[in-house]
C-alpha cells in the first residue's frame, strides 16, 4: 500500500503549487498581519478575508514529535519513524517528517534549527524537514 | 447553583472487555434497558435521545421503540456524552423534553456492526498530517507530551508513574479489565507504541456500553436510586488538528469547558472531592489536573507520583481504573460520567468517603474538544 497522497481542495491548491515550485507559501492576513496554516480563505486572528499568499523562508525548528512504532499503512518500512510538528519562522506551525537525521530521541532534539526539502510522492509534493544545513 | 437537572438512571452494559457476541447498535440497547430500569422507567416515559453517529440517536431511538420529540447527536469524540449531558440539561430546562436516554455503545475491539476508521484525504487532516504516517490517537494525541517534558521538566518516570496509581485503584474494581499491581519500571519496560508512550501508558481497547437518564431536578425524590444533580456543565473546541494546538502544554478546551461548568456550579477546586479526567494516554490526567486548575502548571506530574490522586490520596482520580486500566471502548467519556454517578450515589467499586462534589473532564479527538460536569448530591450547599 502506497503512503497516502493529499488531495488539494481549491482554498489549498497555491499551497501545494508551492510545493510543486520548491516553496513553501503561506497565507498572511492584510489587515492584521496575522501569517497562518493551514490554507483557508479567511484569517483565523480576525475574522478578515483580505489575505494573500507569501513564500515563506523555510526556517523551522523542532517544537514536538513522536516516533511511531505501528505504522500507518504505507510506511511499514520507515518504522519506527518521527511524526513531528515544527515551528516555522513566520509562526505558524505544521506537522511534517524528518528526513536526514536518524529518527531517534537523542538525534532528535527539540528546537534544533530545520529547513524544508520536498519529497515527490505521486502528483504531489510533500514538504518535509531535514536539520538546516544539510537540506538540498 | 445547578443546571436544573438530575441524572436518574445511569448504568452500563452487563459486561465490558472483549465482547464478540455483541454489535455495536447491541451495546447500546442493552445500556438503555439497564439505565431505564435503573431509573424505574420504561422507553415509554422517554421523550428525548441523544447519542453519537454511528448508529445515531434516530437508529437507537428506533430499536427502542422511542418517539422522541426532541433529539441531539453531537458527535464530538469520545466526551460527546457529556455534551449531550448538558444539552439535555437546557432542553429540558426549556420545555422540549422531560427525560432524556443518552446511549453509548462501542464496539472498539471486536468492530462488530461498526464503521471502518477512514479520513478523507482532501480534509484539511487528510492534507496535512495524515501523510505523515499520523495514523490515529496514538500518533496524534501524544504528540504533545515531549514539549511539555522540555518546557516543565516533567520525566518518562512521572508519566509512566499515572499507569501505576490508575492501576491502584483497578485493584479495588472487580469489572476493571487490568487490575494486577505494575511498577514505574513495568510501565517503562513494556512495548514502546510511539514515544515516549509505552504500552501501558495508551488505554484499552474494548467493547461495552453505557447510558443515562436525564431528567428535571424538581423529580429528585421520584426514583429508585438517590438523584445525582448535574450543578454545571462545560464544552469547548480547540482544533481538529493537533499539530495546530495553540500551545502543546496546555489544552485551550479544557480550560473553557472547566471554566464554564464550575461558574456555573458555584465551586472552586477546594470544593472537588472526587475527579474523573480523561485518559485516552498518561499525559491526559497531567493536562487535566492542571487545565481545572488544581496544581500550578508544571506540577500536575509530580502532584500524581506523589501519590495524591491514588487511593488514601487528597483527590481521588479516576478512581475505577480509568481508560489505562478499567476499559475504554473508543469513547470512553461514558465510562468517566458512570464513575462519577456511582461514587455521589455512594456505590462505586473502590467507594471513596462521602465525596458531595465530583467532577468529570473528558477529551474529544486529539485535544480537538472537551467537556466537563460537575456533579453533585443536591445537599452539598
Amino acid at each position: 500500500m502506497a503512503k497516502p497522497e493529499p488531495v488539494p481542495t481549491p482554498e489549498t491548491q497555491p499551497f501545494w503549487d508551492g510545493c510543486a515550485a520548491g516553496e513553501l507559501r503561506l497565507q498572511r492576513c492584510l489587515d492584521c498581519g496575522d501569517a497562518y496554516f493551514y490554507p483557508r480563505p479567511v484569517c483565523p486572528a480576525c475574522g478578515s478575508t483580505a489575505v494573500e499568499w507569501f513564500t515563506a523562508s523555510g526556517d523551522a525548528t523542532l517544537y514536538s514529535y513522536v516516533i511511531n512504532h505501528r505504522p500507518a499503512p504505507g510506511f511499514e518500512e520507515d518504522a519506527p519513524y518521527a511524526i513531528a510538528v515544527v515551528q516555522l519562522a513566520e509562526g505558524p506551525r505544521m506537522m511534517t517528517n524528518v528526513v536526514g537525521v536518524p529518527n531517534t530521541p537523542e538525534d532528535l532534539v527539540l528546537d534544533m534549527p530545520l529547513r524544508v526539502t520536498f519529497e515527490q510522492r505521486g502528483a504531489i509534493s510533500l514538504p518535509l524537514f531535514a536539520p538546516a544545513g544539510e537540506a538540498r | 447553583m445547578s443546571t436544573g437537572a438530575i441524572i436518574a438512571g445511569a448504568a452500563e452494559t452487563n459486561q465490558i472487555g472483549k465482547l464478540p457476541g455483541y454489535s455495536t447498535l447491541g451495546l447500546h440497547v442493552e445500556a438503555a434497558l439497564n439505565a431505564v430500569g435503573d431509573a424505574g422507567l420504561t422507553f415509554k416515559d422517554i421523550d428525548g435521545i441523544a447519542t453519537v453517529s454511528a448508529p445515531g440517536p434516530v437508529q437507537v431511538a428506533h430499536a427502542l421503540g422511542i418517539v422522541p420529540r426532541w433529539m441531539d447527536g453531537t458527535g464530538v469524540g469520545g466526551t460527546s456524552f457529556l455534551l449531550h449531558v448538558r444539552h439535555a440539561a437546557a432542553a429540558i430546562a426549556a420545555g422540549q423534553a422531560s427525560t432524556v436516554l443518552i446511549t453509548h455503545g462501542e464496539s472498539g475491539r471486536s468492530r462488530v456492526g461498526a464503521a471502518r476508521f477512514a479520513m478523507a484525504l482532501s480534509s484539511p487532516q487528510g492534507q496535512f498530517e495524515v501523510p505523515y504516517g499520523m495514523f490515529g490517537p496514538t500518533t496524534a494525541f501524544t504528540i504533545p507530551v515531549l514539549r511539555y517534558m522540555k518546557d516543565y521538566g516533567l520525566t518518562h518516570e512521572q508519566l509512566a508513574y499515572v499507569a501505576v496509581a490508575q492501576r491502584r485503584w483497578a485493584a479495588k474494581n472487580p469489572r476493571a479489565m487490568f487490575r494486577d499491581p505494575i511498577t514505574v519500571d513495568d510501565v517503562l519496560a513494556s512495548r514502546m507504541v510511539a514515544y515516549p508512550f509505552h504500552l501501558l501508558e495508551c488505554c484499552l481497547v474494548t467493547d461495552g456500553g453505557g447510558a443515562l437518564v436525564v431528567t428535571s431536578a424538581d423529580r429528585a425524590g421520584d426514583f429508585p436510586k438517590p438523584a445525582v444533580h448535574v450543578l454545571g456543565a462545560g464544552e469547548s473546541a480547540e482544533t481538529p488538528l493537533v499539530s495546530q494546538m495553540v500551545d502543546f502544554t496546555e489544552s485551550q478546551a479544557m480550560k473553557l469547558a472547566g471554566r464554564d461548568a464550575f461558574a456555573e456550579a458555584g465551586i472552586t477546586t477546594a470544593d472537588v472531592e472526587h475527579l474523573m479526567i480523561y485518559d485516552a494516554f498518561a499525559h491526559l490526567p497531567i493536562y487535566g489536573l492542571e487545565a481545572l486548575g488544581f496544581v500550578a502548571k508544571g506540577e500536575a506530574g509530580g502532584f500524581i507520583s506523589d501519590g495524591h490522586t491514588e487511593p488514601g490520596g487528597s483527590l481521588p482520580l479516576n478512581t475505577n481504573g480509568g481508560g489505562l486500566s478499567y476499559t475504554h471502548t473508543g469513547m470512553y467519556g461514558m465510562f468517566a460520567i458512570q464513575e462519577g454517578v456511582r461514587q455521589i450515589r455512594g456505590e462505586a467499586a473502590a467507594q471513596v468517603d462521602g465525596p458531595r462534589i465530583s467532577v468529570i473532564l473528558g477529551n474529544g479527538g486529539m485535544f480537538a474538544t472537551s467537556g466537563v460536569l460537575v456533579l453533585g448530591r443536591g445537599d452539598n450547599r
